[in-house]
């Protein structure tokens, strides 16, 4: 598998490591009334879906960026690759 | 039409013209008392035994494909009792004691051979687990030696002792493990199941599950709407994809492993060899083959393939374990899908939705789970109590802290 970096292009999966569903970075409000629930959904529950999927991968061996790679787990085809800090960010996070 | 020696000589001299088919072909029935989703190993077994065990008498398996097309027939056929964790212990022990009298139960040959498990040790810490985890196996009742560097040496002397960085300094030597023919399970299964009155329905997805009121009244499928007492779904890697039918999230991920068979030679491996300083086992099969496989590839995947890196990861763990493997001729390469769970280890377990159970989260370690993890489901469905060494199978595990991490891993499925 071939990783679109959006900076540095087209690079090996090779370079990098696998975290999970793109789901992990909405971290719950640890203060809310729910909170046991929610993390307990957050951490061990997964989608798992067959099809699209969301997902972190670390540029470990290269410039240690977070991505988050929309790729097919059927087919394993990448259709988007974006920062996960500007996801991050998109979704109202500071960081 | 019982299997034996003697019948094979009278067919023998009669041209083969006795035999029938090991199984029936049936039309799926409107209703029945259990429904087992999957016709894998799990799903078989748990038929064979509700039938055989627990008198259930009305009992179909449906499965989408055709019985031993999934992970039964693409693991690499090891069976093994060698676990740390309370929860875990008595249920593999039970497995393998289900291993030594399956073909005597089943009348199938099954090719169930006790060659033993070699896991290798290269450091002294790990010969320190090692003698733990035999301390930890003898006192569950099952087998376990430490050997040390002479030892490993009699039983393999072609391995790389004097690799610089790993040399080999021992290893726990657990010796009633061993191989399964894996197809044999399945077809035996099946045969002993279908002998005893078991619908086994191929060709037959599940594309949905009626459920009125909290109840689970049956299963629609590509062959038509099947009411059941009770349904079970045993269908390993697509775990996460039937249960979403029922509207349930598991804390599961499905991943891809693969596995390797080398072109025949003579007999060189005699047992099964684990390497303590890479992700890599190895045995013989009875072909000839060497059959290994390693790591997964360690991100989510339902494709029944995976990718060269891990091939070429294997590969050099191989050769670095077993110099001469770079003489044989790799032959074939495939993938299953695993899945994967939270804490590594099995679910065998009602859901919050009556009259639906389940069984998955065997990670990459189901085949040698096939027996005891049939009969507990059995047991779990007919009684609607867990079986006592299935106790710590519950779904619920990781709300309650109970989580049974053999490899301290945490919620990380790719790295159990």
């Amino acid at each position: 598998m071939m990783i679109d970096h959006p900076l540095l292009g087209l690079r090996d999966a090779q370079e990098f490591t696998y975290l999970g569903d793109a789901s992990l970075i909405d971290r719950p409000d640890w203060q809310a009334e729910d909170a046991q629930e929610t993390f307990h959904d957050y951490l061990y529950l997964r989608e798992n879906p067959a099809g699209e999927h969301r997902e972190l991968w670390f540029h470990e061996t290269g410039d240690r960026s977070w991505l988050v790679v929309t790729r097919n787990t059927l087919t394993h085809e990448i259709t988007k690759v974006e920062l996960a800090r500007d996801v991050a960010r998109a979704r109202g996070r500071s960081k | 039409m019982a299997y034996s020696g003697l019948r094979i000589i009278k067919e023998a001299l009669s041209g083969h013209k006795g035999w029938k088919p090991a199984w029936r072909d049936p039309e799926p029935k409107g209703q029945y008392d259990i429904v087992i989703v999957g016709g894998g190993g799990h799903g078989l077994a748990t038929a064979y035994y509700l039938a055989s065990r627990y008198q259930t008498a009305k009992v179909a398996v449906l499965e989408k494909g055709w019985i031993g097309g999934g992970n039964v027939g693409r693991n690499t056929t090891i069976v093994r009792s060698n676990y740390l964790l309370d929860g875990n212990q008595s249920f593999y022990n039970l497995s393998l004691r289900m291993w030594e009298d399956l073909e005597q139960d089943l009348n199938y040959n099954a090719m169930v051979s006790q060659r033993g498990i070699l896991n290798l040790v290269h450091t002294d810490a790990q010969r320190d687990a090692a003698r733990r985890r035999g301390n930890a196996m003898l006192l569950a009742g099952d087998d376990a030696e430490l050997l040390d560097t002479e030892g490993v040496r009699a039983l393999y002397p072609f391995l790389n002792f004097e690799n610089a960085r790993f040399p080999i300094k021992g290893g726990l030597l657990h010796r009633r493990g061993g191989t399964v023919r894996h197809d044999a399970v399945a077809w035996g299964y099946a045969r002993g199941a279908d002998r005893r009155g078991v619908d086994i329905i191929q060709n037959c997805e599940v594309t949905g599950f009626r459920i009125e009121s909290g109840r689970c009244l049956g299963v629609q499928t590509t062959r038509g709407f099947i009411g059941a007492g009770k349904v079970g779904v045993a269908v390993a890697g697509s775990s996460s994809r039937v249960m979403e039918k029922a509207g349930l999230r598991l804390p599961l991920e499905s991943h891809v492993l693969q596995a390797f068979v080398s072109e025949g030679l003579k007999p060189v491996i005699p047992g099964v060899i684990t390497y303590g300083a890479g992700h890599f086992y190895c045995s013989q099969s009875d072909k000839g083959g060497l059959v290994f496989g390693g790591d997964i590839d360690m991100y989510n995947t339902y494709a029944q393939r995976g990718n060269l890196p891990v091939v070429e990861d294997v590969l050099e763990s191989g050769i670095s374990l077993i110099p001469a493997l770079g003489r044989v001729r790799l032959l074939r390469s495939w993938g299953g899908i695993m899945d994967m769970s939270m804490d590594g280890s099995p679910f065998i377990d009602r859901t919050p939705i009556d009259g639906l159970y389940f069984n998955g989260g065997w990670c990459y370690g189901g085949f040698k789970a096939t027996p005891a993890s049939g009969l507990c489901f059995a047991h779990l469905m007919a009684t609607d109590t867990p079986h006592e060494v299935a106790r710590a199978y519950r779904l619920d595990r990781f709300r309650t802290g109970h989580m049974i991490d053999e490899k301290g891993q945490g919620a990380q499925p790719n790295l159990h």
